[in-house]
């Protein structure tokens, strides 16, 4: 039974890594386990990862296979997203310093960091909003359009709902609320994701507005 | 998406509300399967009960169908009408009866065990995924009501079809699948976080019961390849609501980037409803021969590689849609290389078969049913996988039979075979054997009478999905009715089996099988927390047996595990 048991190779050494990651437990005490909750997020982030990459190849294939009809408009300005994608950047890293500011003890701080970081997201909505208005196409006007419009929208869908995220969290911070050094999943988890979201923008830019 | 908050991990962990005695706390009545519950074994029997709720519509719906195909013409309900059936039948049973109870259902009840935990990773979230299922498929069957019907696309919803039929039925279809992927993905980020960190200390990956494995491989496909339907769906949607062309080509779009979209799921789709089948006949076959598990290592690398191969393989359902010629070649060769690790899986469960002590009763009967059906659907598969006999069979009845046998003569083959294993420990009492074996009898044989002529009638060219028929079809047609016919019987004595026998069945006690795995290590029912005191570390969840020339080695009981482990 032995030998039927204890594998030798590559998958037997990682799950016996993955055997050393899951023994965070600390001993035999059964008092409670590992906090699996950003975790769990992470693998939901790649489920919505899949989304985008769905979108991404079916977009390719469409600019590969299916040539616009002539004199269908597709031109799109790059000063106004390349500032957005600066803005998102940049809010990446004003997450990161409210996140240091928390485990650091300086809720103000974090809370300061916090506002900053809704106020770019809000920003690069606005902006999106901006874009949206000037453009020479709609929706339906033809196969580029509406896949720009699908994509940045469900893009913009993800950003709305992490300024939101933001927006909680920020109350949360407050003295009495429940987001604290010792307790900090709640912000730990606003700021994956949006790091996640910020990431999917970049090969977003790329592929739509550079390529 | 809402995770689950602090107290969803702790609570459950400290507080221990069972001291009444050692098989203490008993169900606290059948209300709390309607209710919001966040107990593991609740949630798995709510997915079992809504599943089979909805197998037995399915099931009336596929008797619509061959009934309309016992005469060649169109005579029993309208074309129109025939549409929605197969539609509703296909949907209804993918996603509302087989993923949510080979995956929700089992998975639910049996993973916190064999992981020796009290519950899954993320329970609260694990009640939001079942509740999604009722309102999902209400809404779907509703569809039928509405002004123009339900879908009429078929399961796979293929644009110009999806968009030329009555709009509204579609997007209810789109919404009603789009929660039922939601629910998917959901229990499939729990299975992943509960096997791969809520493992008992001291318990080792290659130690898990190998359904653990299977639920592991089939989350990971759930996780990498739903979200991608539901990209495409919502795309789809586009179409119909808001009159974009993605997938029109009319307005310039291309037909042919749905297809792959929804293929890139609905392949591994396959494996997400027969991959836990394995890894449940792989719980159920040592256990009633009485042999370890053979080659537990080589089980564990077959999943794997499934896992891996099954992610690129989904263009096989394409050879006819002007796929070009090396995406044909590559399509072709790694589909046929899924039969290697699928091969290894059925020689693994002979070899535990030979030499057994088997006992033959209706789980272990429908177990082997199992791998005797699921090898002659391999075989057309690999078959399907070459593309000239593709072109021949493709949109035939080949494909029905085919599939059927994998799906019906595999997974729902085993899932009866796991009601029969686990129901002593859902219930606390056996199943009757004889009417047990009745419904064998008749499942077996009305399965093989209906889906085997189909293979004939595909090769001869019946096409699916069409009302009518070729009068020279006749025959065989009737053969597969009279088996469906029997098929439908069969469920009476089964239904009769379950209701009868949680009432007065035989008492089954706590172990009945003498099994090692750790959900038999506890009372039946278990309590809620799944033991009292500490669970069992279960190192060797197949040590049944002693080869006569090695009693050196040494031979757990679960017997001499309860005793060691009861003070």
């Amino acid at each position: 039974m032995t030998s039927l048991t204890s594998g030798t190779g590559d998958i037997a050494q990682i799950a016996s890594d993955l055997d050393t990651a899951g023994h965070g437990h600390g001993g035999d005490d059964h008092g409670g386990h590992v906090d699996v909750r950003l975790f769990g997020l992470a693998t939901f982030l790649v489920a919505d990862g899949m989304t985008f990459a769905g979108f991404f190849a079916a977009y390719l294939t469409f600019r590969a296979v299916n040539p616009l009809p002539e004199n269908s408009s597709y031109e799109l300005e790059l000063l106004l997203p390349s500032l957005n994608t600066l803005l998102l950047v940049l809010s990446s890293f004003t997450f990161h310093r409210a996140g240091r500011g928390l485990l650091r003890g300086e809720g103000p701080a974090c809370r300061r960091w916090l506002a900053i970081t809704a106020a770019l997201g809000v920003a690069f909505l606005a902006g999106q909003m901006v874009e949206y208005f000037h453009l020479p196409f709609g929706l339906t006007d033809n196969l580029f359009a509406s896949t720009f419009y699908a994509l940045t929208g469900f893009h913009g869908l993800h950003v709305t709902l992490g300024v939101i995220c933001i927006l909680i969290i920020w109350w949360q911070t407050r003295s009495e609320g429940r987001i604290k050094a010792s307790a900090p999943f709640g912000l730990e988890a606003a700021e994956l994701y949006w790091h996640f979201v910020d990431g999917i923008w970049l090969v977003l830019y790329g592929i739509l507005y550079l390529l | 998406m809402t995770l689950a908050s602090p107290s969803d991990f702790q609570a459950p962990q400290q507080s221990s509300p069972n001291q009444e005695g050692p098989r203490g706390l008993q169900p606290e009545g059948w209300l709390r399967y309607l209710s919001f519950s966040l107990d593991h074994k609740v949630i798995g029997l709510q997915y079992m009960v809504c599943g089979f709720l909805f197998y037995f519509l399915g099931g009336a719906l596929a008797g619509v169908i061959r009934t309309e195909l016992a005469s060649p013409i169109s005579d029993f309900v309208s074309r129109e009408t025939y549409n929605e059936v197969l539609t509703l039948h296909g949907t209804v049973m993918i996603f509302l009866w087989i993923v949510p109870v080979v995956n929700g259902a089992f998975g639910n009840y049996l993973i916190p065990f064999y992981v020796g935990a009290r519950d899954m990773a993320f329970p609260r979230l694990n009640a939001v995924a079942f509740w999604l299922i009722p309102p999902a498929g209400i809404l779907l069957i509703s569809s039928y009501f509405i002004k123009g019907g339900a879908a009429q696309s078929g399961w796979t919803a293929y644009p110009p079809l999806s968009l030329t039929t009555p709009a509204l039925g579609q997007v209810i279809w789109i919404i009603s699948v789009l929660l039922l992927g939601g629910s998917s993905i959901f229990g499939g980020i729990n299975f992943i976080a509960t096997i791969l960190k809520l493992r008992r200390p001291g318990l080792k990956m290659m130690q898990l019961p190998m359904y653990c494995w299977a639920m592991l491989g089939t989350s990971i496909l759930v996780v990498l390849s739903t979200p991608v339907l539901a990209g495409t769906l919502i795309l789809l949607s586009f179409d119909i609501i808001a009159h974009t062309g993605f997938f029109n080509p009319a307005l310039g779009g291309n037909v042919v980037v749905y297809q792959h979209l929804f293929w890139f799921y609905s392949h591994p789709a396959v494996y997400i409803m027969v991959l836990p089948a394995f890894g449940l006949v792989s719980e159920i076959i040592p256990i009633h021969a009485r042999k370890p598990l053979f080659g537990y290592t080589t089980m564990v690398y077959s999943i794997i590689a499934i896992v891996v191969l099954g992610l690129v393989v989904w263009a096989h359902h394409m050879f006819t849609s002007g796929t070009p010629p090396w995406m044909r070649l590559f399509f072709t060769i790694a589909t046929s290389f899924i039969a290697v690790p699928t091969g290894i899986k059925f020689f693994n469960w002979l070899a535990t078969l030979w030499q057994g002590k088997i006992a033959l009763n209706s789980a272990m009967l429908f177990a082997c049913a199992f791998i005797v059906n699921f090898v002659f659907g391999g075989i057309t598969g690999v078959a399907l996988a070459q593309v000239p006999f593709d072109i021949h069979v493709h949109d035939t009845y080949f494909v029905v039979g085919h599939f059927h046998y994998i799906v019906y003569g595999g997974t729902v083959f085993i899932i009866f075979s796991a009601v029969y294993h686990w129901y002593p420990k859902f219930t606390g009492r056996m199943l009757d054997e004889h009417l047990g074996r009745l419904h064998f009898m008749l499942t077996f044989i009305g399965f093989n009478l209906c889906f085997a002529p189909q293979h004939w009638l595909g090769l001869n060219g019946m096409p699916r999905r069409v009302a009518e028929y070729d009068p020279s079809f006749t025959t065989l047609n009737q053969v597969s009715s009279v088996g469906a016919l029997l098929m439908a019987v069969s469920t009476l004595p089964f239904l009769i089996n379950v209701v009868v026998s949680a009432i007065r069945g035989e008492v089954a006690g706590d172990n009945p099988w003498n099994a090692l795995t750790p959900e038999w290590l506890t009372s039946s029912p278990p309590p809620v927390e799944n033991w009292i005191g500490e669970a069992p570390l279960v190192t060797h969840p197949y040590g049944y047996g002693a080869p006569t020339d090695r009693l050196d080695l040494q031979v757990v009981t679960a017997e001499q595990i309860w005793n060691d482990r009861t003070p």
